[in-house]
């Protein structure tokens, strides 16, 4: 019986949550009154990287950070600032690391150019099997 | 076929016995890289681009009454000091708040900025951990967090006296830091 209650506490036992008990944000979890600004933040929510949950975009986090970082890109689209500067601003504090969409700079060349390279390597490897199969 | 023959992949001529053992050479050296990073896990912390840029521009008002707002203003009045990212709800501050203590103790000047916080439960947690704090400033949206390009709490970072951010320590400050955040401080003069 005893051991009965341990197991029971061990599994209805919550993991200890480092989160506030602060509501969450005004804009965390409300969309945009205007679809179109809606539409903006939403794309721009997706490709930015949750800072507590990183690999999730704050569109798909529950981290209370994440819904504060929902909060501020809906406030600034509302208030009329673009998609792009609200990007900017997050990587001139984070680096490039914030955003799922790499930005094109030496370091990410590879990244761009690898499926290029595949591709022109597998047309390649074909062209040579078939010529083989041809002479066959 | 005979093994050892030469045989062609693309460019690429070499016995057929070699290309046999590729693709478990390719798994192998997959599995190696799987391994290595189970054991060598990257470092999760995010370190933040404002180290050496100046403090951003913000407004955060009193925490607690009795105590002092925070503006970006008075992080640049000629004194070098500690800006500590913190909250009542995080565990790991009440460990770092003895330590805090302890670089006051030393002269060190530290402002709070309490992230998502009460203030009953802000003074709680004061009156049972210590208040090391010259100001403290509430930040109910991370919007001052956010902005110092910091990822959680607590997080310290060290201000020159023009306000300009000298360093960033992530996570509870340790006995063992405090040499190096008193020198970082002195050199933020």
């Amino acid at each position: 019986m005893k051991r009965f209650f341990v197991v029971a506490a061990l599994v209805l036992a919550s993991p200890g949550q480092a989160d506030s008990n602060l509501p969450p944000a005004y804009w965390a979890n409300r969309q945009l009154p205007d679809a179109q600004k809606e539409a903006e933040a939403k794309a721009l929510m997706e490709e930015i990287r949750c800072l507590v949950c990183q690999g999730e975009s704050i569109a798909d986090s529950d981290a209370d950070l994440a819904g504060d970082m929902r909060d501020l890109v809906r406030r600034r689209i509302a208030a009329g600032e673009q998609p792009s500067a609200i990007r900017s601003w997050l990587i001139q504090r984070y680096g490039a690391w914030i955003t799922f969409m790499p930005p094109s700079e030496p370091a990410t060349w590879p990244l761009w150019l690898a499926p290029l390279v595949l591709l022109v390597a597998g047309a390649l490897v074909a062209r040579a099997r078939l010529k083989t199969r041809k002479r066959k | 076929m005979n093994r050892y023959q030469k045989f062609k992949v693309g460019w690429v001529y070499l016995p057929l016995g070699c290309w046999l053992w590729a693709p478990l050479l390719l798994f192998l050296l997959i599995l190696a890289a799987l391994v290595w990073r189970l054991a060598n896990p990257p470092d999760s912390d995010v370190q933040s681009a404002m180290v050496g840029k100046t403090v951003p521009a913000f407004v955060a008002p009193a925490a607690v009454p009795g105590k002092p707002a925070v503006t970006s203003g008075d992080l640049a009045d000629g004194n070098p000091k500690l800006v500590n990212f913190f909250a009542s709800w995080c565990v790991p501050c009440v460990g770092e708040a003895p330590v805090l203590t302890m670089l006051k103790q030393q002269g060190i000047r530290i402002v709070g900025i309490a992230v998502r916080d009460r203030p009953a439960e802000l003074r709680q947690f004061l009156s049972d951990n210590g208040d090391p704090f010259q100001r403290i400033g509430s930040d109910p949206e991370s919007r001052v967090q956010l902005a110092f390009g910091s990822a959680g709490v607590p997080e310290t970072f060290v201000i020159d006296g023009r306000g300009i951010i000298r360093m960033q320590h992530i996570g509870p400050i340790e006995a063992d830091d405090v040499p190096d955040l008193v020198q970082a401080v002195k050199d933020a003069r």
